[in-house]
């Protein structure tokens, strides 16, 4: 099959219209802005709609709206246009509609700058918005798996009604890399009677809503989405695992950041050191299943995130104090490289030799 | 012996939860009422917002619904551009279109959206507990402004018909008043226009409708109608202020 040079923020615009998304509502950020570039020529062409919003607030309200109306739909934005979103997010989680949004991250706090970040994995993976709800979240590492990854965000976003976030950073947006398109595939998008479409041919009013006065009523509600979220931790986790049979210390990193500690756990291993890798792919429901297991086998555990230790805190939960986690992160935008992460590593090892 | 007051299909069954002798009832009938005479209400999906309006979706006999306070234009737009043969509309109160929603009626206006936009101008937040609007008059005293709305504390009230008649992209801005039975009548015709404009893809109407909130107000619902009457009808002006550019013509 041939393959096209692609970049990542174009990925993701690419991977939605091959996965039937049609409608686009977004307002400019740096560093996913080649996204919606992308998209303002694209969605023309397959007979889509890209409109730009007046803010992020009115993107994720305008989700709402297509996504009511039963379209596959998606927005995206980086870091401080997401925290804008977050009531929509909110919104879109409790009227239990399906839409996507790219989160491409940045520095952060406040307008930090547009360098590559993971900052926001508490945001994405814990709430965000206010009330009991979680998200469907995943991390790409490269611009094929940014391809594949929409095509699930659509599908995992229609099975359970539920809004999923893909993100990634500055580097994986702008990076090229070669990616397998194949043929425009043939979809059979799925029937959503609950749309809300008008009523002619129907007996029954369709109603799209959050609100239940009634406490007895929302419990029953928050129940019903408690029980939807422990289906997608049952059936929905994803990872990759790299040398990870005999690994004796584990590494855990998501998206771009797995792909400087994979090279660390060559490194690793070149030095002599039994180190392995496990990847996250869904951040949402968090992985603990490898995690569990490598820990029959693993000395200790280290953590590599763009940002002052957020996924550390899963990995220290999956493992209830069972092996000593370590962490090791920069913040602020600047990348992490495959020397600190080597060097961390081996310093942890020594201490267990 | 004749039934006069028979409630229509385009309104559930569902008996509303307003205040005695506020006017968001009458504003519900007349957008229903017109739905069904133009024989849409199969078509349509309404958006109700957040403030007394909310439990519209229990109401209005068609697809539904609900936004995020002062989102609904917003909502309007993603639903009309998935479905353009359907008939979007909103029904908003002041503190949610010209308060916190302000920058998304303004763009939804701009882009001309071809949705119909029902704006219940009552000069108070009703269902918070009766505080200060966009819209709340001068000196007129609110729990947030015990002592009269003052133009050096709090400025002054938006005119959000005339605001948005100089925008370019809406096709009919129209004020209406519930007040009287002349009144109504007018509030109706207007109504049905905002949504027949829609039908013929002219693009964004707004109708903004002076409202009763006599519970916020502290006034008697016979009160309140005069008080309506005599204080906001002077303050905001009842007229079409742009209307489809044919019709100028003729
Ligand atoms: C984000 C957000 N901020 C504030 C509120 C609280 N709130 C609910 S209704 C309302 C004002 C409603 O007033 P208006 O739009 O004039 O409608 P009315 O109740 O008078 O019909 C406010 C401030 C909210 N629900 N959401
Ligand atoms: S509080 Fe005011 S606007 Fe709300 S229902 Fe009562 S009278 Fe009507």
């Amino acid at each position: 099959m041939d393959k096209v040079l692609m970049e990542g923020n174009a990925a993701f615009g690419e991977g939605a219209v091959r996965a039937g998304c049609r409608f686009f509502f977004g307002y400019p950020i740096t560093p996913q802005s080649e996204l919606p570039h992308y998209l303002a020529r694209r969605m023309p062409e397959v007979g889509g709609v890209y409109l730009q919003a007046e803010s992020e607030v009115a993107a994720i309200n305008m989700v709402y709206g297509a996504a009511a109306a039963g379209a596959r739909v998606m927005t995206a934005s980086s870091s401080p246009g997401i925290s804008l979103m977050q009531e929509g997010i909110s919104y879109i989680a409790g009227a239990e509609l399906p839409a996507v949004i790219v989160n491409i991250m940045r520095g952060g706090p406040g307008l930090g700058n547009i360098a590559p970040s993971q900052s926001d994995y508490f945001q994405v993976v814990k709430g965000g918005g206010h009330g009991d709800y979680r998200l469907l979240v995943l991390a790409p590492s490269s611009v094929q798996e940014i391809i594949d990854l929409m095509a699930v965000a659509f599908e995992l976003a229609d099975k359970y009604r539920n809004p999923t976030m893909v993100v990634g950073d500055g580097v994986l947006g702008q990076m090229m890399e070669p990616v397998e398109l194949g043929p425009m595939p043939d979809l059979v998008l799925p029937a959503k009677a609950w749309a809300t479409t008008g009523t002619a041919g129907r007996n029954t009013r369709n109603i799209v809503n959050s609100l239940y006065i009634q406490p007895e009523e929302l419990e029953k509600v928050n129940l019903r989405l408690q029980a939807k979220y422990s289906q997608m931790a049952k059936e929905e986790k994803r990872w990759e695992e790299y040398r990870l049979d005999d690994a004796a210390l584990v590494l855990l990193a998501f998206g771009m950041v797995a792909r400087i500690a994979k090279a660390a756990v060559d490194k690793l291993r070149a030095a002599g050191i039994p180190a392995g890798l496990i990847r996250p792919i869904t951040l949402y429901p968090f992985p603990d299943i490898p995690v569990t297991q490598a820990a029959e086998r693993a000395k200790a555990f280290l953590v590599v995130e763009m940002n002052a230790g957020q996924m550390v805190e899963d990995v220290r939960l999956a493992l209830c104090g069972q092996r000593p986690v370590h962490f090791y992160g920069r913040t602020g935008g600047v990348l992490t490289s495959v020397a600190e992460v080597t060097g961390a590593a081996k310093e942890i090892w020594e201490v267990i030799e | 012996m004749a039934v006069s007051r028979r409630r229509t299909e385009g309104l559930t069954d569902k008996p509303f939860h307003y205040c005695p002798g506020c006017t968001h009832g009458i504003i519900h009938r007349l957008v229903a009422e017109a739905l069904v005479e133009l024989g849409v209400l199969g078509l349509a999906v309404g958006i109700c917002p957040v403030g007394c309006a909310v439990f519209a979706y229990d109401y209005f006999n068609c697809d539904m619904i609900q936004a995020a306070h002062g989102r609904a234009p917003a909502v309007a737009t993603g639903v009309k551009r998935v479905l353009p043969d359907r008939v979007v509309f909103t029904y908003q109160g002041d503190g949610d279109l010209a308060a916190i929603g302000t920058a998304e009626i303004i763009h939804a206006a701009s882009r001309g959206e071809n949705i119909t936009v029902i704006f219940v101008n009552n000069a108070v937040f009703g269902m918070t507990g009766g505080q200060m609007a966009p819209t709340t008059l001068l000196g007129q005293k609110t729990t947030t402004t015990p002592f009269g709305r003052r133009v050096a504390d709090a400025g002054f009230p938006l005119r959000v018909a005339e605001m948005l008649a100089a925008v370019e992209g809406p096709a009919y801005i129209a004020r209406v008043a519930v007040s009287s039975p002349k009144n109504i009548l007018r509030a109706k015709r207007a109504v049905r226009r905002a949504f027949e404009i829609q039908l013929q893809g002219l693009g964004f109407a707004l109708v903004e409708v002076l409202s009763t909130c006599p519970t916020n107000w502290g006034l008697s619902p016979p009160e309140a109608m005069r008080w309506l009457e005599e204080k906001m009808i002077p303050v905001f002006p009842l007229g079409e202020f742009k209307v489809p550019e044919e019709e100028e013509q003729c």
